[in-house]
């Protein structure tokens, strides 16, 4: 008997989701094939349905979703009229699911071991010994540190980018056919990621199994799939070799997908020498508890100017801002704000020093209150600071919101769960700018969204920046973001600032090796640019 | 006010049970003198009279009428219960959300003090307290209410713990708010969800703790009449065969029911807000 060739195909699939203001089409319409051994991509921005198609190729809807046309064919077995048990019976065994976060995927009171085997085992493929034996191999495999120790630990024990790891390890344990993978490298840093999506793409080929690939990201995408499909609003715009479609995408949206990142803000004349620094931070010395996280951090922003700094996680970048704003008063060094020294607590700071230098934080979903409305959040502020009230405020609030890109009859009163990530964003940098401040802190406020939203948003800010001569200081990893609108740039580590300059000067050899690491790491819209990178980095190596 | 008719259309069978039945308690409550047949200390013929006559549910041990003494006891047991849980409420959800937003000393004293009140079994401390301020309304509803606020503090002040560190505080404290705004427009909009759940079983153990109190003879006094006094008063007909003296206990589980019924309907109604 042959092995038919193709392993999954849905025709004409419509998945809708259900909720209180009705229902929505989430997918329509979609035909897809996958053959054995082949990796698909599907990119698109969120609310595209690439995570619902992914959990679709394993016969499963989210809560309150479910499939009104179409079939899902799985190695012959069609998975719409396929009982729950006989679905069951794939899932794990033959169809494994990689979610973006394996901190929440993981049972953080079971070793890495007992879950790695537990599919498995409880799918009588493999018994207990084989598994773990299988599971060893496999961490191995991803280029995890001591393979045989590591699966005895708890999650919590080890770093992001080694339990993202595990966690593939896990879901290949039992030799699936498929895996879906959705965005597994997004919550991760660009050093970090790169390890992960090497490890990940060796051991699919290795084990020859098929895979989905779901991300936003294209660049990273194009490292990893053969082919490549794109969606908007459920449906599909254009699907294409992943080397035609980079060389010619056909579609308008497509290319605009392609174009982002190539943003470039507004250049501005260089400094007059001499000028007193709008923010001047001098060693300072932070640390939570007994941890340090910011060892003498010196840094000067100048008025009407951008500043980024960028590190990987834990490199103290959001403890700069926290300790900036007051928010974490430090152990040593000085913040001065046009010339005049700060209070180390926000509590001792005037309304006035406190209105002058406003943040805007990654995530605006916590970032604004749920249970106000876009007229109190933007109103509080200019109420408290400016002593608008009545009609002079609304008339405030309308402008602010015009000015930020929002039509005020239609979001005004909207509660911050009616609005999109982009739009709360938005809602966030309207009411710092209520505030009227000289100085704005943007603490990663474009990673939790698409990139073409966080384009929009950069665009925005820069227009801002020469409408009101305003000074941003602006926190990131990412380095795209840096090159689009910095106009000198700090790169942090551990809490110390490793390089800093005008950001041509970053962006031209030579670096300091840890910003080289930093900068080589940014994805390429280049299928090419993993494989080169990785042989790049074995020949640097020491052998 | 449409909010609420779209709401009540769309509430579960269990909700409209507890709705009804709640009015129906409050309705009682409130109309006591027009719909109770007589008064409340009025003594009606001989005692432990049999059901049915004059008297439906027949007499108590003093020859007052039992559906009368029913009636005035929903308005003074849950009447007294009702203001008692509001007050536990308004102190110990007060401090505790101070004291979880404002931290460092303030939390520690305050914690230290509930902790020592938490430490003494509470029926005891009730009893120890009414023994000393003797057994008013005033006193018995005060006592309670200090005992329970110990209760409800631990839970506002892990919510406003929880809740003070989200973005949206920091942004409003960075602003420059006072702990009032930073409490009543920032925090407890956003803790009512667990709150209220609390609510409705905290008036479910006050209401049992009345009522265990008055059953003790500490509580309610005489002759004013209340469920758990009266179930005293009659227990010795329960050896008869004769089931009177389950009619108030009776009350007091229905209550309990619906209460928790209504609040399950709420707490799924708001925490669904979020998603």
């Amino acid at each position: 008997m042959t092995v038919p060739d193709t392993l999954l195909t849905m025709r004409g699939l419509a998945i809708e989701g259900r909720s209180e203001r009705g229902t929505t089409q989430i997918v329509t319409g979609i035909d897809l094939n996958l053959k054995r051994g082949e990796v698909l991509g599907l990119i698109g921005e969120s609310g595209a349905g690439k995570s619902t198609l992914g959990l679709a190729a394993m016969g499963y809807t989210r809560d309150g979703c479910r499939i009104t046309a179409g079939s899902i064919v799985f190695d012959g077995i069609e998975l719409t009229t396929a009982g729950d048990e006989a679905r069951r019976r794939l899932r794990g065994s033959r169809i494994a699911y990689v979610a973006q976060s394996a901190a929440a995927a993981f049972n953080p009171a079971m070793r890495l071991i007992d879950q790695s085997v537990e599919i498995a085992v409880q799918h009588g493929v493999m018994n207990n010994a084989e598994a773990a034996a299988a599971a060893i191999a496999l961490y191995r495999r991803m280029q995890l540190p001591s393979p045989e120790e590591i699966g005895f630990r708890y999650p919590h024990q080890v770093s992001g980018g080694q339990l993202q790891r595990a966690m593939t390890a896990m879901a290949m344990v039992a030799r699936p056919d498929l895996i879906v993978f959705d965005e597994p490298t997004t919550a991760l840093d660009v050093t970090t990621q790169i390890e992960v999506l090497a490890a990940i793409r060796d051991a699919v080929e290795a084990i020859g199994t098929s895979a989905i690939y779901i991300s936003h990201d294209l660049a990273l995408v194009a490292q990893m799939a053969d082919r490549i499909m794109v969606l908007r609003h459920g449906r599909l715009v254009e699907e294409a070799d992943t080397r035609t479609m980079m060389a010619s995408p056909r579609q308008a949206y497509t290319k605009s997908l392609w174009a982002v990142r190539t943003f470039r803000g507004s250049r501005k004349p260089e400094m007059a020498a001499g000028t007193t620094p709008l923010l001047r931070v001098e060693r300072l010395t932070a640390a939570y508890d007994e941890t340090p996280v910011l060892q003498d951090v010196s840094l000067d922003l100048h008025r009407g100017r951008t500043v980024a700094v960028v590190g990987e996680s834990g490199s103290g970048k959001s403890t700069l801002a926290r300790v900036i704003t007051g928010l974490l008063p430090p152990r040593q060094g000085s913040v001065a704000f046009e010339g005049k020294t700060l209070a180390g607590s926000y509590r001792g700071r005037s309304p006035e020093e406190l209105r002058r230098v406003q943040m805007i934080v990654q995530m605006p979903d916590t970032a604004l209150n749920p249970r106000q409305r876009v007229r109190d959040a933007i109103g509080r502020p200019l109420k408290f600071y400016l002593g608008l009230t009545g009609e002079a405020r609304e008339r405030r609030m309308r402008e602010l919101l015009t000015e930020i890109e929002l039509d005020p009859d239609q979001y005004v009163d909207r509660y911050p769960a009616e609005l999109s990530g982009g739009q709360k964003q938005r809602v966030c940098i309207a009411r710092a700018l209520a505030a009227e401040p000289a100085l704005l802190i943007c603490d990663e406020i474009t990673s939790a969204l698409d990139q073409l939203v966080a384009e929009e948003m950069l665009k925005l800010l820069d227009r801002l920046q020469r409408e009101r001569g305003l000074t941003y200081l602006f926190i990131t990893h990412d380095l795209a973001t840096v090159r689009a609108i910095a106009d000198e740039v700090v790169v942090m580590k551990d809490g110390r600032i490793v390089e800093a300059g005008p950001r041509d000067r970053m962006f031209a050899p030579p670096h300091h090796p840890y910003t080289d690491l930093l900068l080589s790491s940014v994805p390429e819209m280049d299928p090419d640019w993993l494989d080169r990178l990785l042989d790049q980095r074995k020949a640097q190596a020491p052998s | 006010m449409a909010d609420l008719a779209t709401a009540l259309r769309s509430a579960p069978p269990s909700a409209w049970f507890g709705i009804s039945v709640s009015a129906l308690y409050v309705f009682v409550a409130l109309g006591a003198p027009v719909v109770a047949p007589f008064g409340e200390t009025q003594v009606v013929g001989p005692a432990f009279a049999p059901w049915g006559g004059a008297s439906p549910l027949g007499t108590d041990n003093l020859g007052r009428d039992m559906a009368t003494r029913l009636i005035y006891g929903a308005r003074n047991t849950v009447g007294i219960a009702v203001v008692t849980t509001v007050l536990a409420f308004l102190i110990g959800g007060g401090i505790g959300l101070i004291s979880g937003t404002v931290r460092g000393w303030v939390d520690q004293v305050l914690g230290r003090i509930v902790d020592v009140m938490m430490a003494i079994p509470s029926l005891i401390f009730s009893l120890l307290l009414l023994a000393i301020f003797g057994t008013s309304v005033v006193s018995m509803i005060t006592i309670i209410a200090l005992i329970e606020a110990t209760r409800i503090f631990r839970l506002a002040r892990a919510l406003a713990l929880g809740i003070a560190v989200l973005d949206y505080v920091e942004a409003a404290k960075l602003r420059g708010e006072g702990l009032i705004w930073l409490i009543t427009r920032e925090i407890l909009p956003n803790a009512t969800a667990p709150l209220i759940a609390e609510f409705g079983l905290r008036f479910c153990f006050v209401f049992l703790f009345i009522s265990a109190l008055s059953f003790l003879g500490l509580g309610i006094q005489p002759p004013t009449a209340d469920w758990g006094s009266m179930v005293r008063d009659n227990a010795a007909l329960i050896s008869y065969g004769d089931i009177t003296p389950l009619l108030p206990a009776g009350a007091i589980a229905l209550l309990t029911v619906a209460v928790n019924f209504v609040v399950d309907w709420l707490l799924h109604r708001s925490s669904g807000l979020k998603d």
